[in-house]
């Protein structure tokens, strides 16, 4: 990949988060938390219980994704984002629990956007489709929790130059938007 | 008339066959097209991220990952022959194809039992099947594969039988723009014109199987394909809704005979990764 990607490591720091734009891209090594649909309305239900959450999120990155089997000898199968906007009813609580990035693919909600601002956290978008090559930038993966739900249960990622598009970042700006008022 | 009988184990056999080979590798023809976007692509991201569809397509085949997490809930369309008698069961065939090939290539089961009680089957059966009736004596057997990411962006309009090609460019349009990174464009459209509101879905469905790189047979409507994918490709989206001039790889029209007081037009988006395959038995 070309020189504007940037390396950068996990946790992500508010010097960091500060100077992230939309359009920015990012090789991100370190861990996130992968976790989809039913991982999310069962995590929030136990913070709205005042329950002891299974996973720490808190200045942790969360990655929307529900991978394939691995295949025998590897650590996961394939690995791309799924649509994000089906956990914005999520955002506000995962973000009160500290989570400082997002990762998915397509817009978010306007409350979201808004509260990626507030809480200071960044929604960034990965290479929607490509399954196989995300794959390959992942070197390990474990489940954390909520085992029971398959796909669709807690996996802590170990990622190696992962590619990251920055969509929201602090200060409002969206790169989806961008990309519509510079139509041709 | 002279008969012809099948085993249904030979369904069974070329559905899994065709899960398989259409789960690791795209078909040459939308290879080749995601290509050539790359090519005429000239901002680094559009380019990069097209260029990551090519690659991601040679390492699924090489690595044996599949081409996406999301493999899919299968639709099957069988047309059969009216020589031909089919020995078995025609949906325990295909589902035993199902079943076999996602227990057998690690492929994800995304499947539930019911809509409302979401237990996943574990399996990834049932598949949707549709099955016409055909002259001769062979069945041909096709498989889509389509992922929710994509199938969740699907729209139905009925319009006024008076309203004009271009409300229907708008609509297309408006739903492409609205639908964004969502369904992983650069998209194969399908677009169902005619019939009824279930036709004409069914008619989007099948008309991207028509395959990159082919235009309608009647001019009328090749002419509009190529209007719809010049507005598309001019809105922005771009690949993956990153930015460019790459939004769709092809627009497919298929049409049907309607009613006086209809014009109903369904939309089919599907990704990049347009993954079909079809056989002959």
């Amino acid at each position: 990949m070309m020189s504007e990607w940037r390396t950068v490591t996990t946790p992500l720091t508010d010097g960091l988060i500060e100077t992230l734009k939309a359009g920015d891209r990012l090789l991100l090594t370190g861990t996130v938390f992968a976790a989809r649909d039913r991982a999310h309305e069962r995590l929030c239900a136990m913070a709205a219980r005042d329950e002891t959450l299974p996973i720490d999120p808190a200045g942790q990155i969360i990655y929307y994704m529900g991978p394939s089997p691995a295949p025998p000898g590897r650590v996961i199968g394939a690995a791309g984002p799924t649509t994000s906007s089906r956990m914005d009813p999520f955002s506000e609580a995962v973000l009160k629990m500290g989570v400082r990035g997002m990762i998915g693919k397509g817009k978010r909600d306007h409350a979201t956007r808004e509260l990626l601002a507030w809480y200071r956290a960044v929604y960034f978008a990965t290479f929607g489709g490509a399954g196989a090559y995300l794959a390959k930038r992942i070197s390990d993966a474990t489940c954390v929790t909520f085992e029971d739900l398959g796909a669709e249960a807690i996996y802590l990622l170990r990622v190696e130059r992962f590619p990251l598009v920055v969509i929201n970042d602090i200060n409002g700006g969206d790169l989806y938007e961008d990309a519509l008022q510079n139509r041709r | 008339m002279k008969t012809r009988i099948l085993p249904a184990h030979l369904i069974t056999n070329a559905v899994s066959d065709l899960i398989y080979k259409t789960s690791f590798s795209l078909p040459y023809a939308v290879g080749k097209r995601i290509e050539e976007m790359a090519d005429n692509e000239d901002t680094e991201l559009a380019k990069t991220a097209l260029r990551v569809l090519v690659e991601n397509n040679s390492l699924a085949a090489e690595e044996g990952i599949p081409l996406c997490q999301d493999c899919g809930i299968v639709i099957v369309f069988l047309e059969i022959g009216q020589q031909v008698v089919i020995d078995g069961s025609i949906a325990e065939a295909v589902n035993g194809g199902v079943e076999e090939a996602y227990r057998k290539y690690h492929l994800r089961k995304s499947v539930v039992a019911d809509p409302l009680k979401r237990n996943n089957t574990g399996t990834n059966a049932p598949a949707i099947i549709h099955v016409e009736p055909a002259a001769g004596d062979r069945v041909s057997v096709t498989v889509y594969l389509k992922g929710g990411g994509s199938e969740n962006m699907s729209s139905l309009k009925m319009f006024r039988p008076t309203d004009r090609d271009s409300d229907i460019i708008d609509y297309i349009e408006k739903t492409v723009v609205k639908a964004g990174s969502n369904p992983c464009p650069p998209l194969f459209l399908g677009v169902g014109i005619g019939g009824t509101a279930d036709t004409a879905m069914l008619n989007a469905k099948k008309a991207v199987l028509r395959g990159p790189g082919t235009r309608h047979p009647d001019p009328e409507y090749a002419d509009l394909e190529a209007r719809i994918e010049e507005r598309l490709n001019g809105t922005g989206v771009g690949p993956l809704g990153f930015g460019g001039r790459s939004t769709v790889g092809g627009v497919f029209i298929r049409e049907a005979p309607t009613h006086i007081a209809m014009l109903p037009v369904a939309l089919n988006l599907n990704c990049h990764s347009l993954r079909y395959g079809r056989v002959e038995l």
